[in-house]
């Protein structure tokens, strides 16, 4: 008798937790390859409109981004209205020439001619705004834009 | 000396310590979107004569603060717009574009070298809308392009540029270049934006 109940007695064995760490280094390795270091701190909200007649970027190095949108809940002090962003700051429309003008100076000079233009714009911006920043852009003639969308159907999301 | 079995190391923390990397990782990185609608603006000096186009040739999109899409003067579903783009563009009016399968409606465009399309919008335009706007008309554009690759090279040209990218398709790119080219000009994107 004294067997069957020896059995019975004694702690639950402790799950076997040698595999958790593999999981997580497994998440741990694609987030480090499927992503980048943030460039920039967003001040403003983002939320980019969708688009599927979508081209690649591909030379990131040639690319120069122009932020917009509405400013997101920590700077509620800046109103309501879409702002453009600048590196890590809200700018207006006269500091895009010069944002322009410092983005060329610090690339080659053989390079600036393919400098392009990516408008990030939050999807529930004016084009208003967007009609000046290219107007800003016409006059310092960085022509070459592109409107940086996520991939998607327009028609389905609206 | 009598072997000894070596005693287990403690890994509990391990996945602790992989954690911690984890949501480091996860909040100072993101995933970049960088594919988007490439456009190219006009530049700033104006041209001193001005160029007369006939008004059958000039495709009106326009986009009021209301988000409201008026078409060639009538008011239009964005669902319909890509169909009514392509059907002016392909309409091949004055019969010179022998690859065209247009209606040849002497009331819409002369052909797809002289066919313009106009977009124009207002401030109060959002960019969600405008956006949705320029993606059909360039999607107009590539379904016509499309359609002429594959009725002349059995290939699209999607994947005819695909192809002119990649490292390793092993094919002649000058040639490939010259059908792209070829394609390009058949359907010349001419898209103007009204300031």
């Amino acid at each position: 008798m004294s067997k069957f109940k020896k059995k019975k007695s004694g702690d639950m064995p402790a799950v076997n937790t040698a595999s958790l760490p593999d999981i997580v280094f497994m998440l741990l390795f694609f987030f480090m390859v499927a992503t980048v270091m943030r460039q920039n701190t967003l001040k403003i909200e983002n939320n980019l409109p969708f688009a599927d007649q979508v081209e690649k970027l591909d030379k990131k190095d040639l690319v120069m981004y122009i932020y917009a949108g509405k400013p997101s809940a920590n700077y509620v002090q800046y109103g309501k209205e879409a702002r453009i962003q600048l590196n890590d700051d809200f700018a207006s429309v006269r500091d895009v020439a010069a944002f322009v003008a410092a983005e060329r100076a610090s690339k080659r000079e053989e390079l600036i001619p393919f400098l392009t233009t990516a408008l990030k714009v939050d999807s529930d911006a004016n084009m208003g705004l967007i009609g000046d920043i290219k107007q800003e852009l016409r006059k310092v003639n960085a022509l070459k834009i592109n409107y940086t969308t996520k991939k998607g159907s327009v028609l389905g999301r609206d | 000396m009598a072997k000894r079995a070596a005693p287990e190391v403690n890994a509990g923390s391990m996945a602790d310590i992989a954690f911690l990397l984890l949501i480091f990782f996860l909040v100072t990185t993101t995933i970049e979107t960088d594919s988007g609608i490439n456009r190219k603006l006009p530049p700033m000096e104006e041209s001193e004569e001005d160029v007369v186009i006939k008004q059958r040739n000039i495709f009106t999109v326009l986009l009021n603060g209301k988000d409201q899409l008026l078409v060639e003067d009538e008011l239009m579903e964005l669902k319909d717009l890509r169909a009514a783009a392509i059907e002016f563009l392909d309409n091949n009016g004055d019969g010179s574009c022998d690859y065209c399968k247009g209606k040849k409606d002497k009331s819409s465009s002369d052909n797809p070298d002289k066919a313009i399309i106009s977009l124009k919008n207002e401030r109060e335009t959002t960019y969600k809308t405008y956006i949705a706007v320029q993606n059909e008309l360039v999607a107009a554009y590539n379904e016509l392009r499309n359609a002429r690759a594959l009725a002349q090279h059995g290939k699209s040209f999607a994947e005819m540029q695909a192809d002119y990218k990649d490292v390793n398709w092993p094919g002649n790119k000058e040639r490939l270049k010259a059908k792209i080219d070829q394609i390009k000009t058949d359907y010349p994107q001419k898209l103007s934006e009204v300031q």
